[in-house]
């Protein structure tokens, strides 16, 4: 799959007519450039990208410890079990509602932002660098701040109580009616910068000479806003929802150090990702593991596919749809 | 026209707007920081407060330990080469795709924007016992070739069009001064992209800076532990002790934040670029 398409040499076994050799211009000293400067590349990447895929599918049939080879064939067992498993169905769900969500809150709220930063204004630059700042944070340490911050006498409850809304302060992280939007806060606040960023330099492709002529026309600003500048930050926008989708249903550190292995589940904010980490590596069980591995990359590979068809296919020059 | 853009400045709902939006921003930066300042007293009897009077013995504790610069090192190492071997990797495979024509380009260039879409979640299981089974487990070339591995996606998604913005006139007459492509590569290509490459380098920077995932299942030695699986061991090991777990969180977060600001503008660019595609 990786080495066959390198420089393959068209014709297959097929007798190549002798004619015409070089009908390509491709030289063998040519070959033997692509081959170095690509080899590497190529190599590091299928060796460490692609093969551990195609391991996860071959494990995911055992029942396997992760010592020696693995012997004990049980066929599509773990595959079973995992979809039987009330834990995963929840793991599941957790995500669904994180991808739609991240969808529906960060969304509007970068557009605002970029709209808002897009406007001439001082310290706009400033501005934008500090949005950034979460967002260049690693989780761990965004995640030990949270978790203190948001503790039942942490600094946010401090807050409320001294001034006099003791009624909203609540446990934050505990409670599982309200863990997942707490973990939705967080989610916005870490990442909506990326978002506002992106949208930003969409913003600025948009000729400015549109809004002269719509401000001409008598187009309110929010007129412009709505006709002109929204339709024409389609693209980005559907970028960015693709980014945020494949990152949404892969969710694992801020969930993992926040709520740790065993309290995401009752909080209500286990993952798909905590899930294969918690039931297979620290259980022992990595042939269970490689299988929710496997079981995860269907699923986010089923939805990347459908939305590149359904919302993506509009934006064919798109950094994701082809090499030319 | 002048009206026009005379009343988009003066509007002070705009600066209210944003002035509470670098609020709550950085407000729980700002908390970690200055709780780092205050001792435990004092952040039990008033989680929200002011340090009174400032203590800095919890900063000074971490930055006399050991175990804060040896993760420091580490983290230091692991984001350096694997910066180092992204840049480089990606650079030569993306002149590839960008300047030479041959079979197999299209799906050389697909398999590498397919990576986009697998964060290291998925394969971390399987990577696991690849890295163990190589012995390097517990070392950072065990962290840095998967980091090269899954970085090279996104570093060739933004290299390939740069390189491809190089005027083909350029390349002509350097060919008809006998240039050959490996040297026009090395002499006209390499200089040229260098603000594309500081772009890639400083986000293969940042996010080896800031991995989890990957140093938590192939680092289980103190020893070889970096800057994140630091803090985590650190806000475990002192969990009473909430001043010192800050100042050490806030002194990890200084070089991605330093690193970052200065190099701002690059990220912008480059990610702007990955997005026009």
């Amino acid at each position: 799959m990786t080495s066959g398409t390198r420089v393959r040499d068209g014709g297959g076994v097929a007798a190549p007519p002798p004619a015409r050799p070089r009908r390509r211009g491709i030289s063998w000293a040519q070959r033997l450039e692509i081959l170095a400067l690509s080899g590497p590349a190529i190599l590091v990447f299928a060796g460490f990208v692609i093969t551990p895929v195609i391991l996860a599918g071959y494990y995911g049939f055992y029942r396997w410890k992760g010592f020696g080879p693995p012997t004990n064939f049980v066929g599509l067992d773990n595959y079973v079990t995992i979809l039987q498993d009330k834990l995963f169905h929840e793991a599941l769900w957790h995500n669904a509602q994180i991808v739609v969500l991240s969808l529906v809150l960060q969304g509007p709220i970068a557009i605002g932002l970029a709209l808002l930063l897009n406007r001439r204004m001082r310290g706009q630059s400033l501005i934008r660098v500090l949005i950034f700042v979460p967002y260049v944070i690693s989780e761990v340490i965004v995640g030990t701040a949270w978790a203190l911050l948001l503790q039942s006498q942490g600094a946010v409850n401090g807050i409320l109580r001294s001034i006099g809304l003791d009624g909203l302060a609540k446990d934050w992280l505990a409670d599982p009616s309200l863990a997942i939007w707490t973990l939705m806060l967080i989610l916005t606040w870490k990442y909506v910068g990326f978002a506002v960023i992106l949208f930003l330099a969409g913003m600025q492709n948009i000729p400015e000479e549109l809004a002269e002529a719509a401000a001409m026309d008598g187009a309110s600003y929010w007129q412009t806003q709505w006709r002109i500048t929204l339709p024409l930050l389609g693209p980005t926008i559907r970028i960015w929802g693709f980014l945020s989708v494949i990152g949404a249903l892969q969710l694992f550190d801020l969930v993992y150090i926040i709520w740790g292995q065993y309290v995401a589940s009752t909080a209500g904010t286990s993952t798909m990702a905590t899930y294969m980490v918690s039931e297979g590596r620290n259980a022992g069980n990595y042939g269970y593991g490689n299988a929710v591995a496997v079981v995860l990359f269907i699923i986010s590979m089923i939805i990347a596919l459908v939305y590149q068809r359904f919302v993506l296919r509009r934006d064919t020059e798109g950094a994701l749809t082809g090499g030319r | 026209m002048a009206t026009a853009t005379q009343t988009r400045r003066g509007n002070p709902t705009a600066y209210v707007a944003a002035l509470a939006l670098i609020g709550i921003m950085l407000g729980p930066v700002v908390y970690i920081i200055i709780g780092g300042f205050r001792t435990n007293s004092q952040i039990t009897t008033d989680p929200a407060g002011l340090p009174d009077p400032w203590q800095f013995g919890n900063y000074l504790d971490v930055l006399t330990g050991d175990t804060f610069w040896l993760q420091v090192t580490n983290s230091t190492i692991a984001a350096v080469v694997t910066t180092a071997g992204v840049v480089g990797m990606g650079v030569m495979a993306s002149y590839v795709i960008a300047r030479y024509r041959f079979r197999g380009r299209g799906a050389m260039y697909a398999l590498f924007a397919a990576g986009l879409m697998f964060p290291p979640t998925v394969a971390i299981t399987p990577l696991y016992v690849l890295i163990k089974n190589l012995g390097l487990v517990n070392t950072l070339p065990g962290i840095i070739l998967p980091q090269i591995a899954f970085s090279l996606p996104t570093t060739i998604i933004i290299l390939v069009p740069f390189l491809r913005a190089i005027p083909r006139e350029l390349e002509e007459a350097a060919f008809i001064d006998r240039c050959s492509r490996l040297g026009f590569f090395w002499r006209m290509v390499l200089p040229l992209s260098v603000p594309g490459l500081i772009t890639v380098g400083i986000l293969a920077f940042v996010n080896s800076w800031n991995s989890y995932l990957l140093p938590l299942f192939i680092l289980n030695d103190q020893e070889s532990f970096t800057l994140p699986l630091g803090v985590q061991a650190f806000a475990s090991q002192y969990s009473v002790d909430t001043a010192k777990v800050l100042a050490f969180t806030s002194l990890s977060m200084i070089p991605a934040l330093v690193f970052f600001s200065l190099f701002e503008r690059r990220i912008v660019g480059g990610l702007t670029g990955a997005v026009k595609g």
